[in-house]
C-alpha cells in the first residue's frame, strides 16, 4: 500500500482528480460495453419467444 | 484444418462453441481487471517525475493497445469476408467497430486527462494524438457506412474495403513517435525488448493489458452472438435457444 490514509489515497498528492476521473470514465465505458449486448440479446430472445407463443400470428 | 475452419464459420457452431468459452473469458477479464486496477492504483510506485498521475498509464496503455489490435482484427475479418464470403466474418467485422470506437475514445480521453498534469495541456495536434483521432473516425465511419447501406451484401463489402484502406493508419500511429517530433513519449513496452520500467510497474501493466484483451474478446463474442440471433432468427436452432 502506497498511501497512508484514505484521504491520502483520494488526493494522490494533487493528482487525485485526474487519476480518479480517468478510472471512473473507464469503468463507465467498460460497463456499458458489457451491459448493452447483454440487454440486446435478452430483448431479441424474448421477442422470439413471444413470436413463437401459441395463438400469436407472426407478421409476414 | 479446413473442416474446422468451416465449422467455426457457421453461425450455429460459433454460438455453441462460444457458449462454453464465454463464462471463462468473462471471469478472467473481471478478475484481471480488478487485480490490475487495485495493483496499479494502490500498490504500484509513483513515478519519480510524474508522481501519482502515472497510475493513469494502467488504463491508457491497454486501451490504446486494444484500440489498434481491434482495428487490425476488424480489417482481417473484412479481408476474410471479401475473399471467402464467410458470413460470420462479416458479422465479426461489424461487431468490432462500436467496441473499438469506445476503446479508442477511452485511449484519447485518458490520454488527455494524463496530459494535463504531465504536459500542461489537454490536447495537442501532434502526430500520435491526431492519428489516434483518425482511428476513432475510421471506426465511426465503419459504423455509419454499415447503417447507411440498405443491402447487407453491399454494406458488408463496402465496410470491409473501408476497414482495409484504413489499415494504413496503424503504422502511422505506431511510428508517429519516431517519425515526428511529438510530445508523446515513445513506447515503453514491447514484445521483444526488456521494459524500460521497473517490474513493480510493468507487471500490473501486463495484467491490465491481458485483462483488456479478455474483456475485448468477451464483449466481441457477446455482440456477435446478439447479431447471430438477429440474423438467424428464422431458423429452428435459434428458436430452440430462445425457447429453452
Amino acid at each position: 500500500m502506497r498511501f497512508e490514509s484514505f484521504a491520502d489515497l483520494l488526493s494522490m498528492s494533487g493528482h487525485g482528480a485526474f487519476v480518479w476521473s480517468a478510472y471512473g470514465i473507464t469503468l463507465l465505458v467498460l460497463v456499458v460495453n458489457v451491459v448493452w449486448p447483454l440487454l440486446t440479446i435478452r430483448q431479441r430472445l424474448a421477442g422470439l419467444r413471444r413470436a413463437d407463443a401459441p395463438g400469436v400470428v407472426e407478421d409476414p | 484444418m479446413w473442416r474446422w475452419f468451416h465449422k467455426l464459420g457457421s453461425p450455429r457452431s460459433f454460438y455453441l462453441i462460444s457458449n462454453r468459452l464465454l463464462p471463462w473469458l468473462g471471469a478472467a477479464a473481471g478478475l484481471l481487471l480488478v487485480v490490475g486496477a487495485v495493483w496499479g492504483l494502490l500498490f504500484a510506485p509513483p513515478d519519480y517525475q510524474q508522481g501519482n498521475s502515472v497510475r493513469i498509464m494502467y488504463i491508457h496503455v491497454p486501451a490504446s493497445i486494444l484500440a489498434q489490435s481491434g482495428y487490425l482484427l476488424m480489417a482481417t475479418a473484412g479481408a476474410i469476408y471479401l475473399i471467402w464470403r464467410i458470413k460470420l466474418a462479416d458479422i465479426a467485422m461489424q461487431c468490432v467497430a462500436p467496441l473499438g470506437a469506445s476503446l479508442t475514445f477511452l485511449a484519447l480521453v485518458t490520454g488527455s486527462i494524463w496530459g494535463k498534469p504531465t504536459w500542461g495541456t489537454w490536447w495537442q495536434w501532434d502526430a500520435r494524438l491526431t492519428s489516434t483521432l483518425v482511428l476513432l473516425f475510421l471506426y465511426l465511419g465503419v459504423v455509419a457506412l454499415r447503417s447507411a447501406l440498405e443491402y447487407r451484401e453491399s454494406a458488408g463489402r463496402a465496410t470491409a474495403i473501408l476497414a482495409l484502406v484504413g489499415v494504413v493508419n496503424l503504422p502511422i500511429i505506431k511510428y508517429s513517435v519516431d517519425w515526428w517530433n511529438t510530445l508523446h513519449q515513445p513506447s515503453s513496452f514491447s514484445l521483444t525488448e526488456k521494459p524500460a520500467m521497473p517490474a513493480e510497474m510493468w507487471l500490473p501493466l501486463l495484467v491490465m493489458v491481458i485483462g483488456f484483451y479478455c474483456f475485448f474478446f468477451t464483449v466481441w463474442i457477446l455482440r456477435i452472438r446478439s447479431e447471430i440471433i438477429q440474423r438467424e432468427s428464422g431458423t429452428e436452432w435459434v428458436r430452440g435457444v430462445a425457447g429453452s
